[in-house]
Parts: structure tokens; sequence; C-alpha cells
């Protein structure tokens, strides 16, 4: 899995990409920022108001409920404020 | 047509390739979005000196295509042209350019003011603010969302 953060989310984590297996149990979004929140205190503070994090997989905005796949790019980021 | 750049764009120029060489264009409508020099912040609007933006490579070309074939789903359009910058801009400096072309004004009025709309709420770009106080991101505001879904009624 691609992982890709913008603004200050990526701010919060440290970084504004990563590479990784998909974790045990990350089967949906929500899940899988779940599982790295518990592992990382920037992740956890990044995540920390999931309602000011949008999530794209494969470049197409989905809910947080959608089910993440091992080749899947995924995105967090805040609210746009683009135009 | 989609451009995502750094460098500025020349509105006529933009007008013009979307009527150079035909005949069947009654109406050709353009909007441009500038940097200003107050922050959006409600909270007393503070002088920026710089706004730097943000954006998702890939996913923003994507985007703004999928916006602008739903205009040209909704209206009869000839023609449709967004530029959107990314980067360091100052005061003045333009941000975005929206242009629509079609047979008729209606279509063109409202398709430029539907993309506009979307684009606030749907293309990923983030602005970032600097101020005397400091940097800020800017947050997205309930006044776009509410834009941008009166269209979903509207159909």
């Amino acid at each position: 899995m691609r992982l890709l953060y913008f603004a200050w989310v990526r701010e919060r984590i440290g970084r504004g990409e990563e590479t990784m297996p998909r974790p045990e149990g990350a089967t949906t979004v929500s899940a899988l920022m779940d599982i790295l929140s518990a592992a990382s205190p920037g992740h956890a503070a990044a995540f920390a108001d999931r309602d000011r994090v949008k999530v794209a997989v494969n470049q197409v905005f989905v809910a947080h409920e959608h089910e993440v796949h091992d080749a899947d790019e995924i995105a967090f980021f805040p609210p746009v404020t683009g135009g | 047509m989609i451009r995502v750049t750094s460098e500025p764009f020349d509105i006529a120029a933009e007008i013009c390739a979307l009527t150079d060489g035909r005949t069947d264009v009654g109406a050709v409508v353009s909007f441009t979005g500038l940097v200003r020099d107050l922050s959006q912040d409600v909270a007393g609007e503070a002088a920026i000196s710089a706004m730097t933006l943000e954006h998702y490579p890939g996913m923003t070309e994507r985007a703004l295509e999928a916006i602008e074939t739903e205009a040209r789903d909704r209206w009869p359009l000839t023609g449709v042209t967004i530029v959107h910058r990314y980067g360091r801009l100052e005061p003045g400096d333009q941000i975005v350019l929206v242009v629509t072309a079609s047979a008729h004004r209606r279509a063109a009025f409202e398709a430029a003011d539907f993309l506009m709309d979307y684009l606030k709420t749907r293309a990923p770009f983030w602005k970032r603010e600097e101020t005397p106080e400091g940097s800020v991101w800017v947050e997205a505001r309930a006044h776009d969302d509410a834009a941008a879904d009166r269209w979903r009624s509207e159909h």
C-alpha cells in the first residue's frame, strides 16, 4: 500500500508518503486509521478528529468504511480549499 | 481542457482558444480567482503576505476532468477550460481560471458557476496563508459546501 499525506495531516505525521504492506486487520480505511494511530503518536494526532480527515483511494474520494487492498494508493488530507 | 500549473495564465488567450476558427459559439463566460490581501478567517480579517497552494498530483487533474465531464453532461457546451495554479502566490496573483463556451449564454453562465462550486469542494488543493501571526492552513467553509449542494437538487 502507498499512503500519501497532505497539508496539516502531513505535518502532524511528519512525512508526505510511506509504503507498507497492508497491516493485518486493516480491511477498511477506518480500520487502517485505527491501526496506524495505535502505532504512532503522529498518526494519532493527524487522525484524532475523523470528521476533518478526508480520504481518497486510488485518487477517488471514498467514505471511511471503504475497503482497502494491498496495492491501493490511499491519501489522507483535510477538507479541500482550492479555487 | 484542464491545466494544473505553477505558472500564470493569459485569460484572453484562453478565451480565444475556445472561439478561434469557430462560428457556432455565441457565448463565452470566464471567471478568474485571485489572491486577496486579507485572510478569509472570520475573526477579524488578518492581512496575508502570501498564500501557498499544495495539491495532489494525479488526483488533481483527474478530479478537475471529472468536474468538467459533469458540466458537459449537464449543459450544452462547445468548450470548457479550467486552469488552476499551485505553489507560492502573492496578493494580486491569479489562482484559478474557468472558461465556458456555448451557443447561448445561460448554459455558459450556469456551467461556470457550477464548475467553481464543484472545484472548491472536490479539487484536492490546500491553501496555507502567511500572516503577521504566522502561517495557517485555510479551513474549508460550510458556505462552499452549501454552494455545491444546491446543484444537486437543481439537476
